[in-house]
């Protein structure tokens, strides 16, 4: 066969793009073969029944202190777990205030849902925002660029912007969980560096028993079972974001 | 050409340094946003978009409203708008630029804005929104200045400059569209969520930039003394008329939608924005002012011997400019934020702050245009023969 420098360079340039391809065919055909049995699914189950304003003060004092979350006093505040009314937190499904006025008056916990679904993933630009295997929605603090995109995405209000120099609001500071810069957006993590270790978030520690967390995916988990056994709800399902924070009510 | 830029009269010079004045006010003012951080804006957690991404969507407008021009110049071989079609390829050019600048000065963290390159993300609407942008940017740059060159020379435009003008009437119906887009793919925020959000956003596009359009060639005949031709402002005015009463047809359905259906999460907004929410009424009376003056301005653009005064055609054009920039670079985004998804009703106004950084920008986008203008003047009144 005769060669030439043509067709040399050819076979060359074949060679550098299959090399270059290849890996990511790879990656790609392990990606599609069924790994939704394998990971876990992390969720939480809050048993509003349970919950009193003491409880809910702790888990958010335990959250706030843990995540170097500031303090600020205004409408540019930053909260990854807040108290909110059932009226806030199920816009729509709390009948008319007039007649029933217990229950849109009650009070609950909120925070991000970890959606299976999560509509911020879909929107952010940079992939700052991304999901984990085990469906936690994390936040990459060194890439969000601040166009807030994901803010306008999320249905469940859960996200907060760093409208401020955080660091000027904290009282004390955790060494061991990262402050952030102003211009990012931040919300719950779902506790994934206790996850990592074997823990259990911290507000479900400071629950006293009153929030579940567990594997959606394993029949055997704690929120699977007290999902069978009692009734609960999700924020928004119409939206077909599948929130994995119940409701227990 | 660029030298035409470069000599002018007095009254040139003396604008170009009041629009530079106003830049630097404009980045003093971003000097102190990239100090404090957004929190210099009234933004917040509930109204996490304001004024920036409200005037960013309504430019994007202006900007493919210069499609107008080239389709009946290109398609339909409509030769009055050849004079005039390359001040709409222009501001074009300063309105996208104006676009990217609002964005820019939107970001939490504007020194990282690379990301979106490096971190390339096809599925956000936010990446395809940053590449129609661009592009409609490089199509508007290279299509006006071979085309303005080849008149200069006194020659035919060259054949390969046809294809990436037929690729700029598409192009400038996907920059809206991706925009609109941005907000209508948004779960849980009922009043963008809407289908008819593109075409409502290219009637309005079709409205108020012709409309500016207009308003600026009688700038360009008083201050430049050169015509870009009655017949092509014409012909503008019956578009403007034209996009202004659909695009309050479309407003007027999603009204209807909302109202008719009576579901709580679409009508609030509209409440919001028509008769007020308890204790915030802050816009219903813009939006009643955007109405009746696309309506206003609607009526007298209808007649022909309103759009054959030159007054009369001004002040229609700029009753369906403020009526646009009321509809879209104000009430649309903070009325889609308002109340928030929990229901909550957090109140916004831009703060002096935000407005400054936001002249600066304008200021900025008429410089560019200022600059573009003199220059295809210049060339324009050079080929006809006449001293600059």
């Amino acid at each position: 066969m005769k060669s030439n420098r043509r067709q040399f360079l050819a076979t060359l340039g074949i060679t550098a793009l299959g090399w270059s391809l290849f890996p990511n065919l790879l990656k790609a055909a392990e990606a599609t073969s069924g790994h939704s049995l394998k990971g876990k699914r992390w969720a939480m189950v809050i048993d509003t029944k349970k919950l009193t304003v003491e409880i809910m003060e702790k888990c958010i004092r335990a959250c706030n202190k843990a995540h170097n979350i500031p303090h600020i006093p205004d409408k540019k505040e930053v909260k990854w777990i807040w108290i909110e009314t059932f009226h806030h937190l199920f816009p729509g499904q709390m009948g008319d205030k007039t007649h029933v006025s217990e229950y849109p008056e009650k009070k609950s916990l909120c925070l991000c849902n970890h959606c299976e679904n999560p509509p911020c993933v879909r929107v952010c630009p940079t992939k700052a925002t991304f999901q984990r295997e085990d469906g936690i929605v994390m936040m990459d603090f060194h890439r969000c660029i601040g166009c807030r995109y994901c803010m306008a995405a999320c249905p469940f209000g859960s996200r907060s912007f760093n409208f401020y120099d955080p660091r000027k609001f904290l009282k004390e500071e955790n060494p061991n969980f990262p402050t952030r810069t102003k211009g990012v957006v931040e919300k719950c993590l779902f506790c994934y560096e206790r996850i990592d270790e074997g823990k259990k978030p911290y507000c479900v520690e400071a629950a006293e028993g009153a929030i579940y967390f567990g594997d959606l995916n394993d029949p055997h988990s704690e929120v699977r079972k007290v999902l069978a056994e009692r009734y609960a709800i999700t924020r928004k399902p119409e939206l077909g974001t599948f929130p994995c924070v119940y409701y227990l009510i | 050409m660029l030298e035409k830029a470069i000599k002018g009269s007095k009254l040139y010079w003396g604008w170009i340094c009041l629009l530079l004045v106003g830049i630097g006010i404009g980045f003093l003012a971003y000097t102190v946003q990239m100090k404090e951080g957004l929190s210099i804006t009234g933004m917040s957690r509930d109204v996490s978009w304001g004024f920036y991404i409200a005037q960013f969507t309504f430019l994007v407008g202006v900007a493919a409203s210069a499609v107008m021009m080239v389709i009946p110049k290109y398609l339909h071989h409509y030769q009055p708008f050849a004079r005039i079609l390359i001040l709409g390829e222009f501001l074009a050019i300063a309105a996208v630029s104006m676009c990217l600048l609002f964005i820019i000065v939107d970001l939490g963290q504007p020194q990282r804005m690379l990301n979106i390159i490096f971190h390339a993300t096809p599925h956000s609407i936010l990446f395809w929104d940053m590449i129609v942008l661009n592009g409609y940017l490089f199509l508007n740059i290279l299509i006006g200045w071979v085309t303005l060159e080849a008149e200069h020379k006194g020659v035919e435009p060259p054949k390969w400059i046809k294809p990436f003008i037929y690729l700029s009437i598409p192009w400038a119906v996907s920059i809206h569209t991706v925009t609109a887009f941005l907000y209508c793919g948004l779960p849980g925020r009922h009043f963008w969520l809407t289908a008819i959000l593109a075409p409502r956003f290219l009637a309005s596009a079709f409205a108020s930039g012709p409309a500016f359009l207009i308003l600026l060639s009688y700038v360009v005949k008083i201050f430049a003394k050169w015509d870009p031709g009655k017949e092509a402002i014409q012909s503008l005015a019956k578009i403007v008329a034209y996009a202004t009463i659909i695009n309050l047809f479309f407003i007027a359905l999603e009204v209807f939608t909302a109202l008719y259906s009576n579901i709580p999460g679409h009508t609030i907004h509209l409440k919001f924005l028509f008769s007020g929410l308890p204790g915030y009424s802050t816009y219903v009376p813009w939006m009643w002012v955007a109405i009746l003056a696309g309506l206003a301005g609607f009526f007298i653009l209808l007649f022909p011997e309103n759009r054959k005064s030159d007054n009369v055609l001004a002040i229609g054009c700029l009753l369906v400019f403020m009526s646009c920039w009321i509809d879209k670079g104000l009430c649309f985004l903070i009325g889609g934020f308002t109340p928030s998804p929990l229901e909550e009703v957090t109140k916004y106004v831009p703060t002096k702050l935000e407005l400054l950084i936001s002249f600066g920008v304008y200021c900025a986008g008429f410089l560019i245009l200022t600059i573009l203008y003199k220059v295809a003047v210049g060339v324009k009144k050079e080929v006809a023969g006449e001293i600059d």
